[in-house]
């Protein structure tokens, strides 16, 4: 199997205070990835190494066949990434986002159009594509915010708390999508510290004070904490 | 009764947040308002706590009407907004002690009530509020809502955006508060919080679903689940998708929750189907359904 | 009482806290009053200037030469005719031409008929403006001495500013039109993003559930600063008489009071544009768009009232600051007592209760 993800050694260190402490880990091709940890646990810090906006201390990273310390730039050019704080432009309608956004990866403005008709087919955002983003429904907004991050058909998206807080049936409208991508060969790498957003991955890792703590499938973890949910693996291994 | 709200509405421009919502609290008890983002919970917290007028009906808070009588109902209300809302260039200690001050009361007064929550956060009393973590800003601001010793306590949201481990012992933290006379009405959008109040409700969209003990609640629903688990979990449930009996089906975690259309099946006529359909390794069994279940059913309707 | 004392003292942590706004609000007064004091002044020096003189008698030499010997002029051109005047000015060389006719001399006796023309660059009014009353003023000068002369009347055009303003520094001028846009800008801007950050952080929401009197709130938010603008207003008349030598002519207890009547003034419109306002961002650009510019350039601070357009001089009436820089120019320049500038005051006062109880009004005791 592919890999589209490999940490060696990936070290953090911000003065004394090592952030992320030599994380190793490999997510395969297609593979969908929950990176979990509590508040402060070193999430964040990992995430932004791996997206090529911070530099490692020490050891590397290979994204997308890029490594983040030397080619950040091209790391950039061959990611998605989607966070639920932003994600569009409320200000803008559905074509003008996919214009910049498409824009910004380097698509013509021919494969923008094509792109464009795709999401909204898929989407069945008819009804929508006059109106501002802001005016859509928050389910819908997710799902085109996802479609968005695709267009540039990134071997991987990062996906920052894409769910907390939405109600549960266009949750699980959204994970049909990540499903769907992942089927197709995207790698999704998702952080949370959501729970019931960590059981759908296929494998989970759990960051505790800068170090991944544990490492499987969910039900590898439960099995091997004696635990009956992924909450309790959770409290089990922070304490 | 502690909260008697009945027939209340409230609309913003086209948006109507709340439709005629009735509900009941009663005294000394633990009431979980359980509903996704946007289904008006806050709008509802907000009316409860006299910060907006509803357009219609009335509601009733320790006895307090919440429009007529609202100077009495903040004396006897503690109220911790969603958003963390305390100053945050102000130290741990400076936060408390402003709050005591405008209540009329000091942290001395009330101690008790706070001092389970308070011992966990004193050590960095002097520590700026808005450099704290995000369990400790929780644990503040639940110490600053506490400090006038509230007949009734409004906790919106109080664990979005909390790791798990700070979200246990908060409710740890309720739990014991309840003990001591606090009557506790908190939102949240996490279903798997819902076992951990006394009562329910559910909201959606400006619509109270069902109001019960979670276990009744589980209990009446009138379907049977049907936990199917794969290793192909997208292909199965595209397959189901268009299954001709499917009435729901739905990712839960790494396993599928199906719901049938017909009031008796055959599980197994299920699970073959998938295996017919070539998905690998299909196990399946009959579960009880879990809240979240439950909601979804309820507001597909 | 001790929920107000909790409050205020609330008020001045946030202050002193936020060091950023603490220097800018130390820090602007003084920079303030130096700009203008030191570099941006109305004041002219060593302006070039050209004369065409006619007449070439005694009189026109002996003004020429006084024009030569005063630090405000340099003659830097001789010139011969009319034709020549449009040129030299389209050359940038001067900024002025004096002229004077062939019969100055016998007409300077009578002096109805005296044909002496001040030209001026106009391109700059203010410059022109003065320029011109400084050249009448070294002509009417001359007169007076040399010819044992009562100055002729239309001569004494001399404006109101270099009446009082005999040394004619600019600075003078300024101080109480900095006092004005500091006061405004400390009492409106800070309590207006004061009240809104509460709102936009959402502690305005724990506020309002409290048993707080909306009085309170809002005495809370002022309390301090009335006493951060009397600071301010204390640090500016301090310097002007320190370091730019400024008098006082006028009552300090009518100063005191006539500034603490404008800051409240400035206060209630900060409440009441913190009422209007949801951000920290939208009190600020009203507080500049609908405060500070009205205050810089309709108050007659930069600008003469009298040489705007009607329109114009029709709605710096409304303008509080303009009422407030007629009375602190009264008391600091001309030294005048409470009857001269009773007016003002009135109109003041009824501006501030005006406001005060609209913004009290105004305030919610809930959100929206």
């Amino acid at each position: 199997m592919e890999t589209t993800i490999k940490a060696t050694n990936l070290t953090k260190s911000f003065g004394d205070f090592t952030a992320v402490d030599k994380l190793n880990f490999e997510v395969k091709k297609g593979e969908i990835f929950g990176f979990l940890g509590a508040n402060g646990a070193g999430k964040t810090t990992a995430m932004k190494m791996l997206i090529g906006i911070s530099k490692p201390t020490a050891g590397d990273a290979v994204v997308a066949d890029y490594k983040v310390s030397t080619q950040a730039d091209l790391v950039k050019k061959n990611i998605g990434y989607m966070s639920q704080k932003f994600a569009l432009y409320d200000d803008l309608n559905i074509k003008e986002n996919i214009q910049f956004f498409g824009g910004i990866y380097g698509l013509n403005a021919k494969l923008i159009q094509q792109k464009y008709q795709q999401v909204v087919d898929n989407l069945g955002l008819e009804n929508y594509v006059k109106q501002l983003v802001k005016s859509l429904p928050l389910g819908l907004k997710q799902k085109l915010a996802f479609s968005v991050a695709l267009l540039h058909q990134p071997k991987v998206v990062f996906l920052d708390e894409p769910t907390g807080g939405v109600d549960p049936i266009t949750r699980r409208q959204f994970w049909e999508l990540i499903y769907e991508a992942a089927d197709r060969g995207t790698t999704i790498f998702v952080t949370t510290h959501y729970m019931d957003e960590a059981e759908y991955c296929d494998r989970i890792s759990m960051m505790v004070d800068g170090k991944i703590k544990a490492l499987d499938t969910s039900k590898a973890l439960k099995k091997e904490f004696g635990a009956e949910t992924l909450n309790e693996v959770f409290l089990k291994l922070a304490r | 009764m502690s909260l008697q709200i009945s027939d209340i509405s409230k609309s913003f421009k086209d948006l109507k947040a709340l439709k005629h919502i009735s509900l009941e609290v009663r005294e000394n008890e633990l009431f979980g308002l359980i509903g996704p983002d946007g289904a008006g919970k806050t709008t509802l917290f907000r009316i409860l706590a006299s910060l907006l007028l509803p357009d219609e009906g009335q509601a009733n808070v320790a006895g307090f009407d919440v429009i007529k009588d609202y100077k009495q109902l903040r004396k006897n209300i503690g109220y911790m907004p969603g958003k963390f809302s305390l100053y945050q260039d102000l130290t741990v200690e400076e936060n408390l002690n402003f709050f005591a001050t405008i209540f009329n009361s000091s942290i001395e007064e009330n101690y008790d009530l706070i001092k389970d929550i308070y011992v966990q956060i004193e050590p960095f009393k002097k520590r700026k509020a808005g450099d704290l973590s995000g369990g400790m800003k929780q644990k503040l601001a639940l110490s600053c809502a506490l400090i006038h010793k509230p007949k009734v306590l409004f906790l919106d949201e109080p664990t979005t955006g909390v790791d798990p481990v700070s979200r246990n012992e908060f409710w740890g933290m309720l739990k014991k508060l309840q003990k001591k006379g606090i009557t506790i009405f908190v939102s949240t959008p996490y279903m798997d919080e819902a076992a951990l109040c006394d009562r329910i409700a559910f909201i959606n969209q400006g619509e109270i679903l069902q109001v019960d003990t979670p276990s009744a609640i589980v209990k009446n629903f009138a379907k049977q689940v049907l936990n199917i688990q794969t290793p192909s979990i997208y292909k199965a449930l595209r397959v189901l998708g268009s299954y001709q009996h499917t009435h729901s089906i739905y990712p839960f975690g790494e396993s599928l929750h199906y719901m049938d259309s017909r009031k008796d099946f055959d599980w197994n006529e299920v699970l073959n189907h998938l295996r017919n359909e070539k998905i690998k390794d299909v196990e399946g069994e009959l579960i009880s359904p879990e809240i979240e279940d439950v909601f979804m059913e309820l507001s597909r309707n | 009482m001790k929920k107000f004392i909790g409050f205020v003292k609330k008020e001045f942590y946030h202050i002193f806290r936020d060091k950023r706004s603490l220097f800018i609000l130390f820090g602007m007064p003084i920079a303030q009053i130096l700009l203008f004091g030191f570099a941006i002044s109305n004041e002219i020096n060593n302006v070039d200037i050209a004369i065409l003189d006619k007449a070439d008698d005694k009189n026109s030499k002996e003004i020429i030469v006084n024009l030569k010997a005063s630090k405000y002029f340099n003659v830097i051109d001789h010139l011969q005719s009319e034709k020549e005047i449009e040129t030299a000015f389209q050359k940038g060389k001067v900024k002025a031409v004096v002229t004077f006719d062939q019969d100055f001399a016998r007409n300077l006796q009578r002096p109805e008929t005296s044909k002496f023309q001040i030209i001026t660059d106009a391109t700059n009014p203010n410059v022109a403006n003065t320029i011109t009353n400084y050249i009448n003023s070294i002509v009417v000068k001359y007169q007076m001495v040399n010819l044992q002369q009562d100055p002729p009347p239309q001569l004494v055009q001399s404006e109101s500013r270099m009446f009082f303003n005999p040394a004619l520094e600019s600075v003078y001028m300024f101080v109480p039109g900095v006092m004005t846009v500091i006061l405004m800008l400390v009492s409106a801007m800070m309590t207006s993003i004061s009240i809104t950050r509460e709102k936009e952080v959402g502690t305005m929401e724990i506020l309002l559930v409290s048993p707080l009197k909306p009085s309170t709130v809002i005495a809370g938010k002022v309390v301090p600063y009335i006493f951060l603008s009397l600071i301010n207003a204390i640090v500016i008349v301090l310097l002007s008489v320190f370091v730019f030598q400024m008098p006082i002519e006028g009552s300090i207890f009518w100063l005191v009071t006539a500034s603490l009547l404008f800051i409240i003034t400035s206060l209630s419109l900060g409440i009441l544009i913190s009422t209007l306002s949801s951000t920290q961002q939208t009190a600020m650009m009203i507080s500049l768009m609908g405060l500070m510019l009205p205050t810089i350039l309709l108050s007659g601070f930069i600008f003469p009232i009298e040489s705007m357009p009607y329109p114009l001089q029709l709605i710096s009436h409304i303008i509080p600051a303009k009422w407030f820089i007629i009375i602190i120019k009264s008391i600091m320049l001309k030294g005048v007592g409470f009857s001269f500038f009773w007016k003002e005051t009135l109109i003041l006062v009824v501006m501030t209760i005006f406001l005060l109880g609209l913004s009290i009004k105004k305030y919610k005791i809930r959100l929206a």
